[in-house]
């Protein structure tokens, strides 16, 4: 990767493996994965429950112990300083199971926790973090109630919440765990919006989705089952809409409707 | 951590310094009225003053005493709003790494041996219960780190923390029963009382809770941190092994004082950041202030109570905290669930 142009993918693992627990209870989840994730795109990842989305995707991040390597914009994830990295890669975690630490905490200020990679120890938040949280709580539509207590929030508005705190990191790359759990339809129509901008932005984002329908709307589509990658491609093509319904046991159908795709049971 | 004009809303830092300013002046007015009271019961600070051999007792005990009620309550509340934000749990106290029954068992080795062999008579007067109860307190700390190999992870911390206090608590009283004359003075300090409190211990509990405040407040954004879960704190790049560290010796070194100087007094520790709370939902950075101050008013408004409600008698200030305490949380508890 030359340093003048951009590296064409913003997410490379080669041989990556993951186990989790301890001792006897070991357990391997993700097994040799070799993938590259496309810088400026959107990418799903899909898969039963178990498959390892969300291993994978702390893995990404660098969140977990993992075999193998991963780059990050062409640099190896351990070559990174700490800050840096978290100024360059968000990560936003699995909706639906939020702490309830931070109820305490104003809107406003858990939003402003996606500015620690950019403040100094002990500086005040300055013009640039302001602004930040601003524009990310505008975009989830959460600005008009910073002032009310998180705690105090619906299983939706605290997900909105915390999708402005991981845009208000601005990072060139977006990792965010089922960010549609608890998000009526037109939500989740606003964060589909959301999405083709920051793709449009040249931003890159990816997304573990369990709404088959909605993960067809990316760019690539990136299927695991059981540790292991079932396909990796484009999302409209019909090899992934094949892969699919292979995964899920054939009980999904992949079917044109006004000019996308849906899945639908059977 | 001051929000700017118009992006974040007013209220919050208004009402926060209201608050303090407010748990300032009842602590100011309380000290005041902990000048009067003695075993002779209230009487007015003026004619204490007039009397020099009255004013010298004013001076030289009552004031040193109920500065350090003070001092000491603001320590363990602030050890206890750190305590709840490390390990992301309400019940957190500040007592939770063991650093009670640390203190306890160093009290109780301590008592033991003045009975016993002169030499260890000797050893132990110039150690002195307060610092063998700051050493006790700090060693268990300690003794609950290596077991849990590193502040790494809380809830390995917080089990060893468990295992820490029982067997030492089992310790303590073996050693207690062993030795029945040192049941009495166990008793008291187990209780807990600011009646040993000095200038210079009182310098000391003033210094050590301007140094912890310091530092709690330099990590008050990682605590808000971390109330967002250990995965998110990490990767918003924050390094969680030394900041765990560092809090938990901000938790050490306040509880430590605290223990070693009044004893082991309940709840308070406990109590102040959930009262401070009930009043209203803020960052860390000013929790650790408000429960400082909360602490210090709790202490002090027991502290006078067990002083005065049965003069010239006093009531171990620990057995009040406790009473005072619980019932005020479980008042708390039910008007919210009502």
């Amino acid at each position: 990767m030359s340093a003048s142009s951009p590296p064409t993918a913003a997410l490379q693992a080669s041989h990556l493996s993951v186990q989790l627990g301890h001792g006897r209870q070991t357990r391997p989840v993700l097994h040799d994965l070799q993938l590259s994730i496309r810088a400026g795109h959107w990418t799903s990842i899909a898969g039963p429950n178990g498959a390892g989305k969300s291993t994978l995707l702390r893995a990404l991040a660098g969140l977990l112990p993992a075999q193998g390597s991963v780059h990050l914009l062409g640099r190896p994830l351990a070559h990174w300083p700490q800050r840096e990295r978290a100024r360059s890669l968000a990560w936003l975690a699995q909706g639906g199971c939020a702490e309830l630490g931070a109820d305490d905490l104003s809107v406003h200020d858990v939003a402003l926790l996606g500015r620690l990679p950019h403040q100094g120890w002990l500086a005040a938040p300055g013009p640039a973090d302001w602004a930040a949280v601003e524009q990310a709580l505008r975009q989830t539509q959460a600005w008009d109630w910073r002032e009310r207590a998180f705690g105090a929030l619906s299983g939706g508005e605290r997900q909105r919440v915390l999708l402005a705190r991981l845009l208000a990191v601005q990072a060139q790359v977006l990792l965010m765990d089922e960010p549609l759990a608890n998000l009526d339809p037109p939500h989740q129509a606003d964060w589909l919006a959301l999405v083709r901008e920051l793709v449009a932005q040249g931003r890159t984002v990816v997304s573990v989705l369990h709404e088959i329908s909605m993960a067809l709307m990316a760019d690539d589509l990136l299927l695991l089952q059981a540790g292991r990658i079932a396909y990796a491609g484009p999302a409209h093509d019909a090899a992934a809409h094949a892969a699919l319904a292979a995964v899920f046991d054939q009980r999904l159908r992949i079917r044109p409707l006004d000019g996308r795709w849906v899945a639908l049971l059977q | 951590m001051q929000g700017a004009p118009g992006a974040q809303g007013p209220t919050q830092p208004r009402r926060a310094t209201a608050l303090g300013l407010g748990l300032t002046l009842a602590a100011a007015l309380l000290g005041l009225l902990g000048l009067g009271v003695g075993s002779t019961g209230l009487e007015p600070l003026w004619r204490l003053l007039a009397d020099p051999v009255a004013a010298q007792i004013v001076w030289d005990i009552r004031a040193p005493r109920t500065l350090g009620a003070w001092a000491a309550g603001a320590l363990l509340g602030l050890a206890g709003a750190v305590a709840q934000g490390l390990f992301r749990n309400p019940l957190a106290d500040p007592f939770l790494l063991g650093s009670a029954s640390g203190a306890s068992l160093a009290v109780a080795l301590l008592l033991v041996g003045v009975g016993g062999s002169p030499f260890a008579a000797a050893w132990a007067l110039q150690l002195g219960l307060t610092g063998a109860a700051f050493v006790g307190a700090v060693a268990a700390v300690l003794l609950t780190l290596a077991l849990a190999r590193g502040a790494q992870h809380t809830f390995r911390l917080l089990l060893a923390g468990v295992v820490v206090g029982m067997v030492l608590g089992a310790l303590t009283a073996l050693l207690t029963l062993m030795a029945p004359a040192t049941l009495a003075a166990m008793q008291a300090f187990m209780l807990g009382s600011t009646g040993f409190i000095d200038w210079s211990a009182w310098a000391l509990m003033a210094s050590v809770g301007a140094l912890c405040l310091g530092v709690g407040w330099a990590l008050a954004r990682v605590l808000d941190g971390l109330s967002l879960g250990e995965a998110t704190a990490h990767s918003l790049g924050l390094p969680l092994g030394p900041l765990r560290a560092a809090l938990v010796a901000v938790l050490a070194l306040a509880t430590g004082t605290a223990v070693a100087h009044t004893g082991l007094i309940a709840f308070v520790g406990l109590a102040a950041p959930h009262l401070v709370r009930a009043l209203l939902k803020t960052t860390h950075a000013r929790l650790l202030w408000l429960s400082s101050l909360m602490g210090g008013l709790l202490l002090l408004a027991a502290d006078l109570l067990a002083r005065g409600l049965l003069a010239p008698q006093e009531i171990p200030v620990g057995v009040l905290t406790a009473v005072l305490g619980g019932g005020y949380l479980l008042w708390l508890m039910h008007r919210r669930n009502a």
